[in-house]
This record gives structure tokens, C-alpha cells and sequence, in this order.
């Protein structure tokens, strides 16, 4: 349950903050805190088994047909990262409180954060593959709003773009790669999976999985050559860049790199995809970060660079290797945190991140120097700070490599080099900003940030002194369970010590330190060489690139496709249906007439029939005399009722009487705001083309419904037949399955027919239309609209209607009838009311606001449905009893019922809004129209 | 009477696609609203075709009809008419903010 409530309250946290910080602004960070402290004390109790080494699943039945269960994990590894994310968490929430000024909108940020949050805890603490992929791209969506929180400004939509595509681009890879290995495992479990390593490697798919893995890593890791999206992130407020591009969104690459490291690693494959990756990433990182004259991109650059090393690790694969890596991931988190918080300080005070503007801050804030000054030095790999001690294994993985193959001296030799730069570009970090002569042209006098601001920056530089001088008492057994799950075996021998004695590695380190030091004092002719290489290698100009090749190929293929014309489309669509049933009809050999025996034809029907098809004739025929072909239409309608009268479906038959009514009444009113007839505008040839489309149409229509109907079939119907009375209480078996068997669907369908009253609603507001002063012979209308002895009469209908409605209803479970019928009824009823006394009159005695109706209908609907789950059954299960009551006699009462009051409601709401809102559009013409007269 | 069904829902299908492909909004909805005609008969008729059987359980009934495509076409009537009543707002709205009935709202009217 634990793992569970950890994962699930920043997700129910995001609406509290968000509702707090509607009431009091700045208590948002105050309730985003107590939302991580609540996820934190949720996972505390695992803590101490956790250290005692078991790994805790977590298993909730989810869709357990298809193997999806919502299953967490929690193992050393894991718990280092949840306490990565809620520890740092917790100091960027506290941070950014200061950050941030008056105006921006804070909710929006706190809000986001706590998605951000819950998402990587998904991520971290999954077991199953498929959800943690779910949470990885709820990472990429969360981290989307966040970098454009600044949404008014280009960049900041442009870099948040950039991320969620590149990144978006590799979720999609992940997904391919976690199928396939749950197609090799069998699982999608990680248990099963970090078991089957040796499965895995062995089978053919192996190399498939593995890239495509290893591209959702590199992206979100932001891996050279998918490095470019986070320079152009560090758009992002400071506060999200300290938090992303530290502890949580990139270190997840590496994360996941770690926790498929025991399936994946151990191969030649592995060996040079990540380990190449890794060392042209950490060299490609350091050497940019050096040139960039905006601090936070060179933080950026460095942090793509510290991603490359701990690739690099992972990719050498021994597992003191992997121990190493995972010893870089805490020391990396801790101190490049504190670097972007105080550069979100300098920023803050300065209003400028310019180094070539920003110098000698030392005289004006030399305690955030300090700070800011010990964390660089963690980040150079400075003795005595975090940094050295991971930096210093990593340079002696890197000797290992060296032995192990033809050009294995390229490694250390290339991690030397990056060794160099990362020093020049801490150096220059710290030299640059706190001195170097006197600030130039400032936007603002820096002094010491808020009080409360520096704590944040503090705590991690306090952990960056400690870890680096006392490794064995504070970090090694976090970092020993932590690797244990990682490696999933004993760990190996290792020994986290400042002092190793002069090793091969120390002299590295040594040349690195010496020879950063000589880079950054010549940089001069350096930083003159870069400026005129500027922007030429950059790799988002070949993503932009792609991006606008992809839009051009897709405007292209829309340009040759729609040409813009519905008639040409949908001409197009049928011929294509046509064809194509047309083909699959040619190519089976079965005889169309099937031998079902057939009803005979009797004179009435016939009648009926030869009605029908005339109507519809003449209804094509005289479709340019629009009123006419209505009234045609209604005919059809009205032959097609007897139909459904004829073969047995009296429900139908109520429905679609009903229907064809409210239908005509609104095509009526929607006619009176069109022209009145449709001018001939078709060629002779067009028409022709069209008839024979749709002949050929129609034809084949009528020999599939007499293939069909010549058949015998097997139906469910005796399913729905035998159980009707006595599982749903009703004997008319069509209103039984719309509100009990499938009273799902219908739950589904009224909400679309809400829906679409909704959008007709929206689509009326404020519409002008120019309404005719006369009808389509020139006539002016009659200025005595609503004649006297059809508004009476349709008063007295009124109540009497009604009753028929409300009588419909009632029956609808036994007899023809139910809900959408009387709906329509009622409806139908009230619709008279309009036309015989016109809106004004009857808006003055019906509520005209029929919203709360449609939520009303909605709400009885579901509430009966969730009734059921209360008794412990199914959602919409229904229950009925018989009652005595006096004077009445025996009496049903089905939960059907109250469904089916619902679907009145909602019947009724929705054709009176648009109706009426049809004819209130009518009125608002009108008027405008009279006025300037 | 099967043939005569069928001959109907083809009539109503051939006349819908035919007013389908006008180039003013009203008959494409006049069109629209006969289609939807020949869909209902055409999904009411998978059930097949049994004459005095509704499917209303009684003691002595010789047979019922299917219920199901039945409950499947009256919602699809109710939903047609929603349907209905959205396209013709869609032309209403077009008329207003382009000034013409075309069905691709670039000619004159």
C-alpha cells in the first residue's frame, strides 16, 4: 500500500496545490512541501528493509487478463532515486518559493511540479515494464509544461517542443524495445526479466531490443546525438532546470541504462553502443561547456557531459564499473543541483546570465561565492569534494578499458581530455563570475539573495563536503544497497577513500586538474577560434531540419489528397468503398441468394413500399425546391416508421415517428436563415457521374441486404430472450438490454447526444444571421404570427401530451416505450408550445436554461450505475422488486427505471436546447434587423 | 418481402449518395438524413425479417424478433438525429461567417 500511496500523492497533491494556491499564492510551496513530506512518510517505514536488502513488490489487479497489473517495486536502486526525487524535490519547491516573483503564476509551476514528481516516482518505483513506461512519458509531458512555463516567451516554447519531441521520439523507441523484451521473456515483470539476462542475450531479437532501448535512454539522457534539446531547455525557469537536469527527467535515461544493466550488459554490443556513446557524450559535453557564455548553458553542456561519464560506465560494464556509475549519479545530482540554484541566484540578483557581463560578484555576494565555488570544485573532481572520489574510480574503469582491446588507450586518453575541460569549465564557472575585474553594465545591483533562498544551496553543498571527506560513514551504505540493486549479486571489492596511494589514476587526475588550469589560462585565442566556429555544428539545426522536412512532406501529402473540395472527397470515398467491396464480392464464389425462406408480399406493404420509394424520388428530383423535399423527406420518414411497424420492432417505430417529427421542425427553422431553393450549378456530366455513382451505390447496398436476409443466422438473441424477465425484471426485451444488459453503451450514448446539444449550444452563441424579410415568392411574412385558435388548442394539448409522455416512460420496461421515446414525446410537446405561441411567450414559463436539465439526466444515469457498486455488484447492475400499493395494485420498481429517467432528461434537455436556441437565434436576427429601420 | 426491403434500403442509399455529392449545404443534409435512413434498415434488417414477433415476452408468443439490432438502431436513430441537427448547425454557422451555402465556402453566392 505504501508504495502505492508514495507514488499516488503527488498526483492527488497537484489538485490540492493547485486549489490552495487559488485561495493564497505563496502557500503553495508551503502545501507542494507537505505534499513530498506526505509521499516521504509514506515510503519511510520500507526504508529499513530496504537497507536490510529485500525488495518490496507492491501488486494491485489492474487488467489482469492481459498481464497488466499496476505492480510496484522498491529495491536498494529504487530507493535511491525516490529519495533523490523527494529530497531534492523538497529544496527546489523551498527554493523556488524565493525564485519567483509576484507576477508569475505560481500555481501553474507548483502544480506541474508535483505532476513532474509523481510521474518520476512512477517511473522509479515500477515494476512492471509497461507502467513504468506510462509514468516515463508522463515524465516527458509533465517536463513539457514545465520548460514552457515561460509559455509567453519563443524560446521557452521552442526548447519545450524540442524536448518533448526528441524525447517523445525515444518513449515511442522504449515502447518498441520493452515489447520485444517481454516477447522474448515471456514478462513484463521485472523480476522475470532481470532473471532471464542470459535468455535475453542469446536470442536473435537481441540487437533490436537493445537499440531500441538504448535510443529511449539516450534521449531522455540527452546522449550525443540527442544532446541538443537540453541546452535549449535551460529556457525553463532555474528552479525546473535545477530539478530536471540534476536528480530526475535526464538521470532517468540512466536510470533505466542501470536497471535493465544486468539483462542487457555483459555483450559487444553493449560495450560499444553505450560506451562509445558515453565517451563521445562526455567529451563533446565538456568541450561546449567551455565556450558557452550564458552560465546556465554551461551547466547544460556539463550536465550532458557528467550524463556521457556515467554512460560510460555502465558501458564498460564491470560491475565496479556499474558501482562507480551509480556513485556518480548521487554525486552528480548533489552538487550540479546547488549550481544550478545558484546560478538561478546570480540571475536573480544580476538580472543578466552573461558571463561576460557578470564579473567580481565576489565583493557583493561572497557567501553564495563560497557556496557556489565549493560546488564547482565537486564538479572539476577537486580532492576533498564528492566529485574527485567518483571521478577517480571512473579513472580507473577507464585504465581497465585500456588493456582490453586494439585502441583501448583511446579511453583514458579521451577521458583525460574531457578531464581538462570539465576543470577549465569549472574554473571559468567560478573565476568569471566572482572575479575577473568589475561587473559590466548590470541590469540590476546584485547583493546576498534572501536568507531563506541559500538554504536549499547549503544542505547540498554541505552533502558535497561530507560525502567527499567522510565517503565511508556517510554515502557507502547507501551507494552499497543502492549498487546491490543494480547488480542484483554480491557486490564487488571496492573501497571509497580519498586517499588510494599514487596510482595511475591519480596522475590523471593530476593532469586533468594542471592541465584545466593551463586551458582556462589560455582561452583567449580558444573563445576567439569558437566564436567564429559558432553555431555551425550545432545538431538542433539538422533537427529543425527534420522537423520542417516532416512538415513539408505532410503539407504535400494533405495538398494532393484534399484539394479542398467535399464534393471531389467525398466523390473519392465512395467510388473508393465501392471498389473495394466490389472486389472482395467478385473474388468469393457463394451464390448471393441464400436459402432462408422468404416472407411473402402483401398488397399493403406493397402500397407502403411503392409510397416510400416515390417520396424518395421525387425528394432527389425536386431537391432545388428545398421546402417541398423536406416535406418529401418527412414522408419517407414517416414509410420508413411502418417498416419498423410491419417487422415487429413497435419500439422503433415509436422512435423514429418521433424523431422525423423534432427533425423536420428543426430542418424547418434551420431553413428559414438558408436560400429557398438551390441553384443548378452541377453539368449535365457531373450529374450524370454522380447518378451513376450512386446507383452503383445503391445497388450494391440492396444485394447485401438481400444476401443477408436470404441467410439463416445464429444469433444471441435467445441469450437476451430467456434472461430478460427474469435477470432484468422487464418483458419488452429492446428497453431491457438499452438500460440494463447494455445500459453501458447507453450511459455512452446519451453522453454524446449531451455532447452534441453542448456544441450546437456553443455553435449558436452570439450567431447573426441575415434572416429574409420575405418567403421565397416575395411574399412578406404574416404579421400575425401565432394564430389564436392553435395557440389554445395546443395549450389544452399540453398536459395531455405530457401524461401520454410520462405514461410512455412508466411502461417502457414492460411495453413499447422507455426513455428516449417519451423523451422525444415531451420534447415534441413542448416544441408545440413554441411554434403555436412563439418564444418570448412561452421563454416567460419554461426555464430557458436547460443545462442543469442535461447534468440532471447525466448524473440520475451514472449515480444509478455507481448505486450498484455501493450493494457490491458491478457498475450498472440493475435490481427490481414487486410492490403493493394501495388503490394501484401490484407495482414493479426496476433501478432500470431510474436509468431510463435519466435518458429522459437527457433526451428532453438536449432537444429542447436546440431547438430553442435555434429559435432564439431566429429572434436575435430579427431584432438587429428591424433596429436601424 | 425481402427483396422489396432490400430494394428499398438500396433506393434509399442510392438517392442519399447522389444528394450527398451537391454542392449546397441543405440537400447534402436532406442526403445525410436519407442515408441514415438506409443505415437503420440496413442494421435492423441483420436481424432478419419476422412479422407480428416484437420482442415483448409473453406467455403464449410464437417467437419474438431479435431484440438486439433493434436496442442497437434506436440509439442510432437518436443519435442521427443529434447528428442531424450539429450538420445543419455547421451550415448555419457556415452561411453566417462566409456569406454562402457552398460545401467548400469558397463561391460566390
Amino acid at each position: 500500500m505504501n508504495l502505492l500511496l508514495c507514488v499516488i500523492t503527488p498526483f492527488l497533491g497537484a489538485a490540492l496545490v493547485a486549489w490552495v494556491a487559488r485561495l493564497w499564492t505563496w502557500h503553495a510551496a508551503w502545501a507542494a512541501a507537505g505534499v513530498t513530506l506526505a509521499a516521504s512518510a509514506a515510503l519511510a517505514p520500507l526504508v529499513d528493509g530496504t537497507f536490510q536488502g529485500t525488495t518490496l513488490i507492491e501488486r494491485y489487479a489492474w487488467m489482469p487478463r492481459e498481464g497488466l497489473d499496476l505492480t510496484f517495486r522498491l529495491d536498494g536502486f529504487g530507493l535511491l532515486f525516490a529519495l533523490m526525487i523527494l529530497g531534492i524535490g523538497l529544496l527546489v519547491i523551498l527554493y523556488a518559493r524565493w525564485y519567483f516573483s509576484p507576477q508569475d503564476r505560481l500555481r501553474r509551476f507548483y502544480t506541474c511540479m508535483m505532476l513532474f514528481m509523481g510521474s518520476m516516482l512512477g517511473v522509479v518505483l515500477s515494476e512492471n515494464l509497461i507502467q513504468l513506461l506510462i509514468f516515463w512519458e508522463l515524465t516527458s509531458l509533465s517536463s513539457f509544461l514545465l520548460i514552457s512555463y515561460w509559455q509567453q516567451r519563443a524560446e521557452a516554447r521552442r526548447g519545450a517542443r524540442m524536448a518533448l519531441t526528441v524525447t517523445g521520439m525515444g518513449g515511442l523507441a522504449l515502447l518498441g524495445g520493452i515489447l520485444l523484451l517481454g516477447r522474448i521473456t515471456g514478462s513484463y515483470e521485472l523480476t522475470t526479466v532481470l532473471a532471464a539476462g542470459d535468455q535475453v542475450r542469446a536470442h536473435p531479437l537481441y540487437l533490436p531490443t537493445l537499440v531500441l532501448i538504448l535510443l529511449g535512454a539516450f534521449t531522455k539522457s540527452a546522449q550525443f546525438p540527442f544532446h541538443f534539446w537540453l541546452p535549449n531547455a535551460m529556457a525553463a525557469p532555474t528552479p525546473v532546470s535545477a530539478y530536471l537536469h540534476s536528480a530526475t527527467m535526464v538521470k532517468a535515461g540512466v536510470f533505466l541504462l542501470a536497471r535493465l544493466f544486468p539483462v542487457l550488459s555483459g555483450t559487444l554490443e553493449w560495450s560499444w553502443l553505450v560506451g562509445l556513446t558515453g565517451l563521445l557524450t562526455f567529451l563533446i559535453g565538456a568541450v561546449f561547456a567551455l565556450f558557452k557564455h550564458d552560465l546556465k548553458g554551461l551547466l547544460a553542456y556539463s550536465t550532458i557531459s557528467h550524463l556521457g561519464l556515467i554512460t560510460l560506465l555502465f558501458g564498460i560494464g564491470t560491475p565496479l564499473a556499474a558501482l562507480a556509475g551509480v556513485f556518480h549519479i548521487i554525486n552528480h545530482a548533489t552538487f550540479k543541483a546547488s549550481l544550478f540554484m545558484a546560478a538561478g541566484i546570480i540571475d536573480h540578483e544580476t538580472g543578466t546570465r552573461d558571463m561576460r557581463r557578470i564579473n567580481g560578484l565576489w565583493g557583493v555576494m561572497p557567501y553564495t561565492a563560497t557556496l557556489a565555488m565549493v560546488a564547482a570544485a565537486a564538479m572539476a573532481g577537486v580532492p576533498l569534494f564528492n566529485g574527485f572520489l567518483s571521478k577517480e574510480m571512473f579513472f580507473v574503469e577507464t585504465l581497465g578499458v585500456a588493456s582490453e582491446f586494439h585502441f583501448g588507450w583511446v579511453v583514458p586518453l579521451t577521458a583525460t581530455v574531457a578531464g581538462i575541460f570539465a576543470v577549465a569549465y569549472s574554473l571559468r564557472f567560478i573565476h568569471d563570475v566572482f572575479f575577473n575585474g568589475a561587473p559590466i553594465d548590470l541590469p540590476r545591483t546584485p547583493h546576498e539573495p534572501p536568507r531563506w533562498m541559500r538554504v536549499p544551496v547549503e544542505v547540498l553543498v554541505a552533502l558535497c563536503l561530507l560525502v567527499g571527506m567522510l565517503p565511508a560513514l556517510t554515502v557507502e551504505p547507501l551507494l552499497a544497497v543502492a549498487a546491490r540493486g543494480v547488480l542484483r549479486g554480491p557486490l564487488p571489492e571496492h573501497s571509497i577513500a580519498l586517499w588510494h596511494g599514487v596510482t595511475p589514476a591519480l596522475w590523471m587526475s593530476l593532469i586533468a586538474l594542471t592541465g584545466g588550469v593551463l586551458v582556462y589560462a589560455g582561452r583567449r585565442p580558444l573563445f576567439k577560434l569558437a566564436a567564429r566556429l559558432e553555431g555551425r555544428w550545432e545538431a538542433w539545426r539538422l533537427y529543425d531540419w527534420l522537423v520542417a522536412m516532416v512538415f513539408d512532406l505532410a503539407r504535400r501529402v494533405t495538398a494532393a489528397l484534399d484539394r479542398g473540395s467535399l464534393q471531389q472527397l467525398l466523390f473519392l470515398f465512395v467510388l473508393s468503398a465501392l471498389v473495394l467491396g466490389a472486389a472482395e464480392f467478385w473474388s468469393d464464389s457463394a451464390p448471393l441468394t441464400g436459402p432462408r425462406p422468404l416472407l411473402p408480399v402483401d398488397p399493403v406493404s406493397l402500397l407502403v413500399a411503392l409510397g416510400l420509394a416515390a417520396s424518395t424520388v421525387l425528394v432527389v428530383i425536386l431537391h432545388r425546391q428545398r421546402l417541398t423535399a423536406l416535406i418529401l423527406l418527412g414522408a419517407v420518414g414517416l414509410g420508413v416508421a411502418l417498416i419498423f411497424v410491419k417487422f415487429s420492432a413497435p419500439d422503433l417505430a415509436l422512435t423514429q415517428l418521433s424523431v422525423e417529427v423534432v427533425t423536420i421542425v428543426l430542418l424547418l427553422l434551420a431553413l428559414y436563415f438558408l436560400p429557398k431553393s438551390t441553384p443548378a450549378e452541377s453539368s449535365r456530366a457531373r450529374q450524370v457521374r454522380d447518378l451513376v455513382l450512386a446507383v452503383a451505390a445503391g445497388g450494391s447496398t440492396a444485394a447485401l441486404a438481400w444476401a443477408v436476409l436470404t441467410r439463416p443466422y445464429e444469433s444471441i438473441a435467445d441469450w437476451f430472450l430467456t434472461h430478460s424477465l427474469p435477470g432484468g425484471g422487464g418483458a419488452n426485451v429492446v428497453n431491457v438490454i438499452l438500460v440494463d444488459f447494455r445500459g453501458f453503451d447507453t450511459l455512452g450514448e446519451i453522453t454524446v447526444l449531451a455532447l452534441a446539444g453542448l456544441g450546437i449550444y456553443a455553435m449558436l452563441e452570439g450567431l447573426r444571421l441575415p434572416a429574409p424579410a420575405a418567403d421565397g415568392e416575395g411574399r412578406a411574412w404574416d404579421p400575425d404570427t401565432h394564430p389564436l385558435i392553435m395557440a389554445s388548442l395546443v395549450r389544452l394539448l399540453l398536459p395531455l401530451a405530457l401524461l401520454v409522455a410520462v405514461y410512455i416512460l412508466l411502461r417502457g420496461h414492460q411495453l413499447p416505450g422507455g426513455g428516449f421515446i417519451a423523451g422525444l414525446i415531451t420534447a415534441v410537446a413542448l416544441i408545440m408550445q413554441y411554434l403555436a405561441n412563439g418564444v418570448a411567450w412561452t421563454q416567460a414559463r419554461l426555464p430557458a436554461n436547460l443545462h442543469p436539465l442535461i447534468a440532471a439526466g447525466l448524473l440520475i444515469a451514472t449515480l444509478t450505475g455507481l448505486g450498484s457498486l455501493v450493494f457490491g455488484y458491478p457498475f450498472l447492475t440493475s435490481s427490481f422488486g414487486h410492490f403493493h400499493w394501495p388503490l394501484i395494485g401490484d407495482f414493479e420498481l426496476a433501478s432500470a427505471m431510474a436509468f431510463d429517467l435519466g435518458v429522459y432528461l437527457v433526451v428532453v434537455g438536449v432537444t429542447l436546447l436546440i431547438l430553442i436556441h435555434l429559435g432564439l437565434v431566429h429572434d436575435v436576427s430579427h431584432s438587429t434587423d428591424e433596429e436601424p429601420q | 418481402m425481402e427483396a422489396l426491403l432490400a430494394l428499398i434500403i438500396g433506393l434509399l442509399t442510392a438517392a442519399g449518395v447522389y444528394l450527398l455529392l451537391r454542392a449546397r449545404t441543405f440537400p447534402v443534409v436532406l442526403g445525410l438524413s436519407l442515408l441514415s435512413y438506409a443505415v437503420n434498415l440496413f442494421l435492423f434488417a441483420m436481424g432478419r425479417l419476422r412479422i407480428g414477433r416484437p420482442p415483448i415476452i409473453t406467455a403464449n408468443a410464437q417467437g419474438y424478433a431479435d431484440p438486439l439490432p433493434q436496442a442497437l438502431v434506436l440509439t442510432a436513430i437518436v443519435i442521427g438525429f443529434a447528428m442531424t441537427a450539429f450538420v445543419i448547425m455547421l451550415a448555419l454557422k457556415a452561411r453566417a461567417e462566409l456569406g454562402n451555402d457552398h460545401v467548400d465556402g469558397t463561391h460566390e453566392p
